[in-house]
């Protein structure tokens, strides 16, 4: 009969809090509990101490004072009597416009190119290497001061747009690139627009359900039926008929040369086009790799398994390649998003009026509050930063492959 | 059988027949741009789009180029030699602006006369990361590269030798008190090796170094922070990013591993707080805040504040790729180094980090070449980065007005420097992998 060795009763030591597994961990969580709350502890009173030998106060009334400047670019009302909260919150808005902006340009521009640095066709995919390389390893500054710069120094002045002045317009005289910006036509909201937006909204929403009982549909009983016509159909006849019958609500304001300068349409500045081009271009680089990467990652017995079930080229991308690729391509293409918005603070080297210049620049300037005001456009970018990966995770799930 | 077989046909060819050249369409440039440019409709109007595109980029590109002007003094004087030379139309580079301020681009407003100084730093430093790069060097290369580092600091920025000798010798104090403790216990081994080192930095350096100043005054000309910049302050912060960035990075992904709930709660929250909020929000903490967070009256180099953020920023998103390698890795590896009674230090040191950090060299140069990127948003908190210098060369009289020539500098010192980090890590990866997957 063997023996085990008794187990020390003789209670607990001190040096099994060092030596014995059961508790070392938690004497390392005890430590490093201390010394971070000590450390957090001195930041404060440090703070606390500076702040009140400066005669300053912890306090975020400011942004209810007046803000007493300007705001060349704004998505709601604002003027300079506004207070430093909208000014911020304009901030805010110009931030997200050229973030998702720049996110849908970006993931066209990312797919495009991943798809055609694939091609057999060796001039396209060097020319595509080419725009990758040269854009994954320059700095991302560099690009936006260039392109702010072709923008502002290469571009015709308005004026050049007159007779015989060299420059004319785009797409049938409605779009003007100028060194001043570019003049886009603006839609005039009359009567009746809500009906016609009510209506866009609901064919939207019925392009889904539509999709969903297809793909619902499908997987029943294995009939295909033909989205895409369907969705089209569905995208533009509801809207289109519902323009004509309610009398044509919504007219384009084109943007006309007077003076030395032009008038009416609506004025996209050079910074939030540079801003905006530069981001798009700069991400997609990055998200071409990814695609690039996603399809690779499909093993091609794949797509032979898919020809031999007998189906089509188009059928074996959609139903077999993309699902898979995709779930390679999403996690990282969040990061790439959110590395987008994070980068849209940039904006600081054109003049771009986003968060980070309003609430983060020139309140902070004025009211000399920069805890407060560093600490809220922190606490800005953590929470965007939050939302985006929560709202990709969501989907990221949808599309994840279902393990028992 | 076979007579009759051989009067049966009419005909039978008894010699080989010679070797046909193969159809023109088959062979060399002609099947290469069959098969590459032109093997269908879709190709056809994607190679003639590109040749466009090529066309148009290099028209406007190319005689900008070849008309460039090398030397002149001043903006409009390139303008008079273009006008010379090819009429007022020409589209004309002028590269004279690199050629009269390279050494700004390159080094700042350090001392002319001691440029010396930063390219023998420059060269230690490629001798240092030599044996770091390429395993097939002696390893004992890599004491050289531990030494490396005070030389540089020396070298870079002068005054008393004894400044980074007494820094040294913490170092070397904290080794050996590490090996003394390891003969009592592991524990007070780690304290002495921490405890040490600190002190001695806190409370005898100083005087020391004081003393031995005043004995010995060894020492070069002393070069302040704010006279560096262009790409010699790049690579400062971003050398000194990337290295001190890879162990806290590994440590963080450690943390955030960790069965122990209150470190892997501290790891998440400051890589997820750091990973949140854009460098540039940080780079202005550092400038604008830090003299909040510290005792009254401490005030230090905002070089060091930079390479400090930037730091931390890149130790975060080192440490998301570097758990990316741990995930991947099989459990059976975390197992085997359990089996093998191995504890927690040594399976990650013997086991799990190589294979991991193998898995994850690709996203951890990646983070570098991003790190070495971000260096140029250190213009907005007022250092003299590449960019920031381009504004202050566009300011002066003499080349007010000039863009290009000096993106296109700066544009292609970046590619080199992080093209050739991205090269690295395709030839590691590489020689890494062991074919097993």
């Amino acid at each position: 009969m063997s023996t085990f060795p008794e187990t020390p009763k003789d209670g607990f030591r001190l040096s099994q809090l060092i030596y014995d597994t059961r508790y070392r961990s938690l004497t390392i969580q005890v430590v490093a509990m201390i010394l971070l709350v000590l450390f957090l502890s001195w930041l404060v009173s440090n703070t606390v101490q500076n702040l009140s030998d400066l005669g300053k106060d912890f306090y975020f009334g400011f942004l209810s004072q007046p803000a007493g400047y300007d705001i060349n670019q704004r998505l709601i009302e604002y003027s300079s009597e506004s207070s430093h909260g909208r000014a911020a919150l304009v901030g805010i808005l110009n931030t997200i416009l050229v973030a998702f902006l720049g996110c849908v340009l970006a993931t066209i521009l990312g797919i495009f190119a991943g798809v055609l640095r694939l091609s057999k066709n060796w001039l396209v995919s060097r020319l595509i290497a080419v725009y990758v390389e040269g854009f994954r390893n320059v700095p991302l500054l560099l690009w936006i001061i260039a392109i702010f710069a072709i923008m502002s120094e290469a571009m015709p002045q308005p004026r050049a747009f007159r007779e015989g002045g060299g420059a004319s317009m785009l797409l049938g005289d409605s779009v003007a690139v100028t060194n001043r910006g570019v003049y886009i036509p603006k839609p005039v909201w009359g009567d009746n627009s809500a009906i016609l937006v009510g209506v866009f909204i609901l064919s939207v929403i019925g392009i889904f359900i539509f999709r969903n009982y297809a793909r619902k549909r499908q997987e029943a009983t294995g009939d295909i039926l033909p989205v895409f016509w369907i969705s089209a159909a569905l995208f533009f006849i509801p809207s289109v008929l519902a323009y004509y019958i309610l009398g044509r609500p919504v007219t384009l304001d084109y943007p006309e040369l007077g003076g030395f300068n032009f008038k009416g349409g609506l004025h996209l500045r050079n910074s939030l086009i540079a801003l905006w081009l530069a981001l798009s271009l700069y991400t997609g680089a990055f998200i071409a790799e990814i695609v690039r990467a996603g399809i690779l990652s499909v093993s091609k017995g794949q797509t032979e398994a898919a020809y031999a079930l007998g189906l089509r080229p188009g059928r074996t991308m959609n139903l077999v390649i993309l699902p898979q690729a995709l779930r390679v391509i999403i996690p990282p293409l969040i990061s790439q998003f959110l590395n987008l918005t994070k980068n849209s603070s940039l904006a600081i080297a054109v003049g771009y009026m986003d968060v980070r210049a309003t609430l983060g620049g020139i309140t902070v300037n004025q009211t000399g509050r920069e805890l407060e005001g560093i600490l809220l456009l922190g606490l800005f970018y953590l929470v965007l930063s939050l939302v985006i990966s929560g709202g990709m995770n969501i989907y990221n799930n949808s599309v994840k492959l279902k393990e028992r | 059988m076979s007579d009759t077989h051989a009067q049966t046909v009419a005909y039978v060819r008894e010699t080989m027949l010679e070797q046909k050249e193969p159809p023109i369409t088959e062979t060399g440039a002609i099947k290469w741009l069959r098969e590459n440019l032109f093997s269908g409709a879709v190709n056809i109007i994607l190679t003639v789009v590109s040749i466009f595109v090529i066309v148009w980029g290099l028209g406007h590109i190319l005689p900008w180029f070849l008309n460039s002007i090398w030397d002149a003094g001043s903006l409009t004087e390139c303008r008079e030699i273009r006008n010379e030379l090819y009429g007022s139309d020409a589209s004309s580079a002028c590269f004279a602006v690199i050629s009269a301020r390279w050494h700004q681009l390159l080094f700042g407003f350090y001392p002319q006369e001691l440029y010396w100084r930063p390219v023998l730093a420059f060269v230690l430093l490629l001798s240092a990361l030599a044996p770091v790069l390429f395993n097939s060097l002696p390893r004992k290369l890599l004491t050289w590269s531990m030494l490396a580092p005070f030389v540089m600091y020396f070298l870079l920025w002068g005054g008393t030798i004894w400044g980074p000798l007494m820094v040294l010798a913490g170092f070397v104090l904290g080794t050996v008190a590490f090996r003394f403790g390891e003969q009592v216990n592991a524990i007070i081994a780690v304290l002495a090796a921490i405890l040490v080192p600190v002190l001695f930095w806190l409370f005898l350096a100083g005087p020391i170094a004081g003393a031995l100043s005043n004995l010995m005054p060894i020492g070069i000309t002393n070069v302040e922070s704010k006279d560096m910049g262009g790409f010699m302050l790049a690579t400062i912060i971003g050398v000194s990013g990337i290295t001190l960035s890879l162990p806290l990075g590994i440590i963080l992904a450690l943390g955030r591993q960790s069965d122990m709930f209150l470190i892997n709660k501290m790891s998440v929250a400051f890589i997820e707080t750091i990973r949140g909020v854009p460098l540039i929000v940080w780079l202005f903490t550092a400038s604008l805040l830090l003299n909040y967070f510290l005792p009254r009256g401490t005030n230090f180099d905002l070089m060091l504040r930079v390479i400090i953020m930037v730091t931390l920023f890149a130790s975060a998103y080192i440490a998301e790729v570097v758990r990316g390698g741990l995930a991947a890795l099989p459990k059976g590896q975390y197992e085997a180094a359990d089996a093998l009674g191995l504890d927690y230090w040594k399976s990650m040191r013997l086991i799990v980090l190589p294979q991991a950090l193998k898995i994850s060299i690709p996203g951890i140069v990646n983070t570098f070449i991003g790190l070495f990127k971000d260096t140029t948003l250190v213009v907005f908190i007022g250092l003299l980065d590449p960019i920031g210098l381009s504004n202050t060369i566009r300011a002066t009289t003499e080349w007010n007005g000039i863009y290009w020539e000096l993106f296109v500098f700066i544009g292609l010192m970046f590619f080199i420097f992080c093209f050739s980090m991205g090269r690295y890590s395709l030839f590691l990866e590489k020689k890494l992998q062991r074919g097993h997957r």
